[in-house]
């Protein structure tokens, strides 16, 4: 077994293991079984970038062994540079998750962390797999955990919200299916993703893959119009789930535009960018402002998302390298700072139980600690100089200012709508006089809460002051795609 | 060529003669819970079973009883699956019946000869063979939806199967008689034969493919003739749904194939119109109408119509623009469908009698509520079954789907992606319903507290279930090898 098999399978394994094991009598056992797991898993990724090859645009890792005969179905997995981190980000976040459920999670605790060990190794099926149908298969699957997720731990409005994610992004990804399917009649017989990128195809057969693709990937990002699952989704969700949602689920809908949309139809891709430009400003000026608007904290971090998420498809879609390595950067920077964001919204939620803006005024009195860290996360989510969220911002704009100045311009008002919306909510929660009892009541956050804390915003710093490990990485890969989207396959 | 051949009928024979040796067993069996009659019935299905497979690997096409029967490949592998799910339906059904006053030798002989006739139906050669087995089938099956002699709902989905069976029985027959004025044969091949010589009288060879195909129709269940399913799936006791449910679906496959395929493929531009818009419609309105339904037995029912019409889809991309290159992909991936159907249609059948009591049937959607809570490992095999109906990976429901779609797109005809693209929207509405299932069994609150009784050996079976729907979604690659071998063969010939 390769060290991608591992990593998708372990988390797996140790998923069964609790849900075969746990009972509601032993919480205290699957909490540290799950804990184990997650170290576990996490510890064996890292040896994929300490062993990575920058300099080559490859499939690295890679396992290839013949899984279904009869439609020639490859367990082909590998990662390259586009992918590589994100294999680290889910099996890091993991972590965190389990870890910020340990003490708040008491009911049915096997059955949450083994949901979200078996959802890990699933999400890093779907950044490893190097075959279409593997693909789709990973990417499928993650849908059962989550809505059990959202379903069983969620807030009032749960079932709602489940079954809204779940037919949401079942839908696209249905036409994506129908678009494999054709991919494979039209290869001869393959579901090689790199058998894909190089056959040629017609500009008609392109843009109908194109718009399957966009279909699959636009919701799961969630690009405007598509987005409105997304806001319900995270609201009911629990912190965990929240998190990983915006950490990782979103950047699979991303990946798959890098992976898909752009080297199989580089042609549509390039006839129909603008579509893609248009929805992203869309999401980064109008959901900005309907970000402003909110008076719930987590509706607020959700809106918040999918603007960040519109900086990414942007970078995209502008095919220059900064673009592109600044969409990805954005991406993992997101990964950490929203994730902290959702976080910070749990460790109130888990106090007081209410996520309305209107509730809090002046933690700042009663939790210095964590008012500290949160005006941190608070200050990379709109994007300040020196923290992960400036840093992929900045590259995107850059790139598009290569593109076109207005547009680029458009895209910067994003860091003012951002710094509005996030800073007005530290406001209005944190500072002022404390206004009523249970703000009063408030503790500050303990040491398992600090500890994660501290380790995200390690990380966001980590991006933000030296960030050339993360792009050094994705260098190769990414002008090799960019060389890749820029020839015709037109017949 | 006209010899008897009686190694062709091994199985059959070995079947008819346990049948009634069961029923004369049963006789001297005293004991309540019926177990020696169980273990018989159970060892002879072994052993049937087990003809078949040898058969099946034996590989050679072999006719007999003079060309009325016909030992092939795919034969051998239905009738195979159709005698393992009889096997499970008696199993899981046992404890069912026991706790209801209903088991009594004629469960276990009237199951026997509802196989005997799926095993003639997989292998007929002639018209008339497959108009015996279907009867023998069906007939069989009338007596045991009425086994709650004293229970009206179970009487009167017995009366409405009966009377609507033997109408569609009587299509088929008007149908397969014009054939035979037509073609002058009752001979599969031969008909065959004398549709590809031409010179025959299209009109009445047409409006026999009509009759056949509506008869076939009923018999699957898709709409517009439908109407049947629901009331017989809800009214019958639920070890009758699940042996109706499972294993003659197998068969009306079987005899789907050698009529239409095998006897009538020169005319597949004819029944392949009727089959898209049979299909097209069962999609639509079993989706639909599964969605409305408070009752589980009733909205498997519904998905049940819906499930069918995805299979039928497969058959109707055997033969485009005229030739017939796509046909054994095509055929091939109904038959996974259908395998892959009854595989999981056993464990959720077997799984709602396993919920039920004496006198408690848990057959409403609301009596699963609550049963993560209540049975963790039964919500959990449920949740398998019930994403698999909905084609999710990695269960086997999906390479299900998946190879339909395949069948549909790879024919490269614009009208045929427009059908996939219909497909899986409409198993996207269907999606919605099995999910509730889910939901009902996760996020609600249980309704009353009481655990399922323990049965050890019938949980055994449904946790076997349950890995069996995961396993061959894992690794579908030898079941969807077998299927298209035994299709392959059958075309050659």
């Amino acid at each position: 077994m390769g060290l991608l098999s591992l990593s998708i399978w372990l988390p797996i394994a140790f998923g069964a293991l609790l849900l075969a094991t746990g009972r509601d009598n032993n919480p205290g056992a699957a909490r540290w079984i799950a804990l184990l797991g997650a170290v576990i898993s996490f510890a064996i990724t890292v040896p994929l970038i300490t062993g990575f090859d920058n300099a080559s645009a490859a499939l690295q890792f890679s396992e290839n062994l013949m899984w279904i005969e009869r439609f020639n179905v490859r367990y082909h997995l590998g990662v390259d540079g586009i992918s590589v981190w994100f294999v680290l980000l889910t099996a890091f976040i993991t972590i965190i998750v389990v870890v910020a459920g340990w003490e708040v999670i008491t009911e049915r605790v096997h059955q949450y962390m083994g949901a979200f060990l078996i959802l890990s190794g699933l999400m890093v099926g779907v950044f490893s797999a190097a075959d279409g149908l593997l693909f789709y298969v990973f990417f499928e699957a993650t849908l059962i955990p989550m809505y059990i997720i959202i379903g069983v731990w969620g807030g009032p409005r749960r079932v709602y919200a489940a079954f809204k994610f779940f037919l949401y992004t079942l839908a696209g990804s249905l036409l994506m299916l129908v678009a494999l399917v054709y991919l494979y009649y039209k290869s001869g017989g393959s579901f090689d993703i790199a058998t894909w990128h190089k056959l040629p195809l017609g500009l008609h057969a392109q843009a109908l893959l194109f718009f399957a693709f966009f279909a699959a990937f636009a919701v799961k990002v969630p690009m405007w119009p598509v987005h409105t699952w997304l806001p319900d989704a995270h609201v009911e969700a629990p912190t965990g789930g929240s998190v990983v949602l915006a950490a990782i689920m979103l950047k699979l809908g991303a990946y798959g535009f890098l992976r898909f949309s752009m080297p199989i139809a580089p042609d549509a891709s390039r006839e129909y960018a603008w579509v893609i430009i248009a929805l992203s400003l869309i999401a980064v000026v109008y959901i900005g402002l309907v970000a402003l608007v909110q008076q719930d904290m987590k509706k607020l971090v959700a809106y918040s998302s999918i603007a960040h998420m519109g900086f990414v498809t942007l970078g995209f879609f502008i095919f220059n390298e900064l673009g592109v390595s600044g969409g990805l950067v954005q991406m993992i920077s997101h990964g950490f700072v929203s994730g902290a964001m959702f976080l910070a919204i749990g460790v109130l939620y888990d106090r007081v139980h209410s996520r309305e803006i209107a509730t809090y005024g002046g933690v700042v009195n009663v939790m210095p600690k964590f008012a500290a860290f949160a005006l941190f996360f608070t200050m990379a989510n709109c994007g300040l100089p020196g923290t992960g969220g400036f840093v992929g911002e900045w590259m995107v704009i850059l790139g598009t200012v290569k593109l076109n100045f207005w547009l680029a311009a458009i895209a910067a008002t994003a860091l003012i709508f951002g710094a509005a919306y996030s800073l007005w909510m530290y406001k209005r929660v944190y500072f002022g006089d404390v206004t009523n009892d249970h703000v009063r009541e408030l503790t500050d956050i303990n040491a398992r809460e600090f500890g994660i804390m501290a380790v995200l915003a390690i990380a966001t710093l980590w991006m933000g002051v030296y960030p050339k490990p993360f792009t050094d990485v994705m260098h190769t890969s990414v002008t090799e795609l960019l060389k890749h989207v820029a020839l015709s396959k037109l017949q | 060529m006209n010899a008897m051949n009686w190694l062709v009928v091994y199985p059959e024979a070995l079947l008819l003669l346990m049948a009634c040796a069961v029923a004369l067993v049963d006789l001297f069996v005293t004991d309540p819970k019926r177990r020696p009659t169980f273990w018989l019935a159970q060892l002879s299905l072994a052993a049937v079973a087990g003809l078949h497979l040898a058969y099946y690997d034996g590989g050679a096409t072999v006719y007999g009883m003079q060309r009325m029967m016909v030992s092939d490949p795919m034969g051998h592998l239905l009738a195979f699956f159709a005698t393992v799910a009889v096997m499970i339906t008696i199993a899981y059904a046992q404890p069912y019946i026991a706790s209801r006053d209903m088991l009594k030798g004629e469960f276990f002989t009237l199951s026997m000869f509802v196989l005997l006739g799926i095993g003639v139906m997989c292998s007929a050669n002639n018209f008339l063979v497959v108009y015996l087995g279907l009867e023998l089938m069906s007939l069989s099956l009338y007596a045991l939806v009425a086994l709650r002699r004293d229970h009206g709902v179970s009487t009167e989905a017995a009366m409405k199967y009966f009377v609507l069976g033997a109408l569609a029985s009587g299509f088929l027959l008007y149908g397969l008689s014009m054939m035979y004025g037509a073609t002058r044969s009752l001979d599969i091949n031969e008909v065959f034969n004398a549709i590809g010589r031409g010179n025959i009288n299209t009109t009445v060879l047409t409006f026999g493919v009509v009759f056949v195909v509506a008869g076939l129709a009923f018999k699957l269940g898709v709409v517009p003739f439908h109407m049947w399913v629901p009331d017989v799936y809800q009214g019958a006791p639920t070890a009758v749904t699940l042996l109706i449910g499972g294993a003659p679906k197998l068969a009306a496959f079987a005899i789907t194939i050698r009529l239409l395929v095998e006897g009538m493929l020169g005319l597949a531009v004819d029944w392949q119109q009727m089959m898209i818009v049979l299909a097209v419609a069962s999609l639509v309105i079993g989706n639909l109408a599964a969605i409305a339904q408070t009752n589980l037995k009733r909205m498997l029912a519904y998905s049940t119509i819906s499930q069918m019409g995805f299979m039928l889809l497969g058959m109707t991309a055997g033969v485009v623009s005229g030739n017939t290159l796509s046909a054994g992909n095509a055929y091939s991936s109904a038959m996974f469908y259908v395998v892959s159907y009854v595989i999981t249609t056993l464990g959720t059948f077997g799984l709602i009698m396993f919920l039920s009591r004496s006198g408690f049937e848990s057959e409403e959607i609301s009596d699963l509520a609550g049963l993560a809570k209540r049975a963790p490992w039964l919500a959990g095999i449920m949740t398998l079954f019930m994403f698999s109906l909905a084609g999710l990976p990695p269960m086997v429901g999906f390479y299900a789907k998946l190879a339909i779609l395949q069948a549909l797109v790879t024919t490269n005809v614009t009208g045929y992606v427009v059908l996939a693209v219909v497909a899986v929207m409409l198993s996207l509405v269907g999606a919605f319903y099995y999910l509730r299932i889910v939901k009902v069994m996760y996020f609600d609150e249980p309704t009353d507290a009481s655990r399922p009784l323990q049965g050890g050996g019938v949980s055994a079976l449904l946790a076997l279930n349950g890995v069996a729907v995961l396993g061959f979604g894992l690794l579908p690659g030898g079941l969807m090898a077998m299927c298209r071998d035994a299709i392959l063969r059958a075309l050659a010939t």
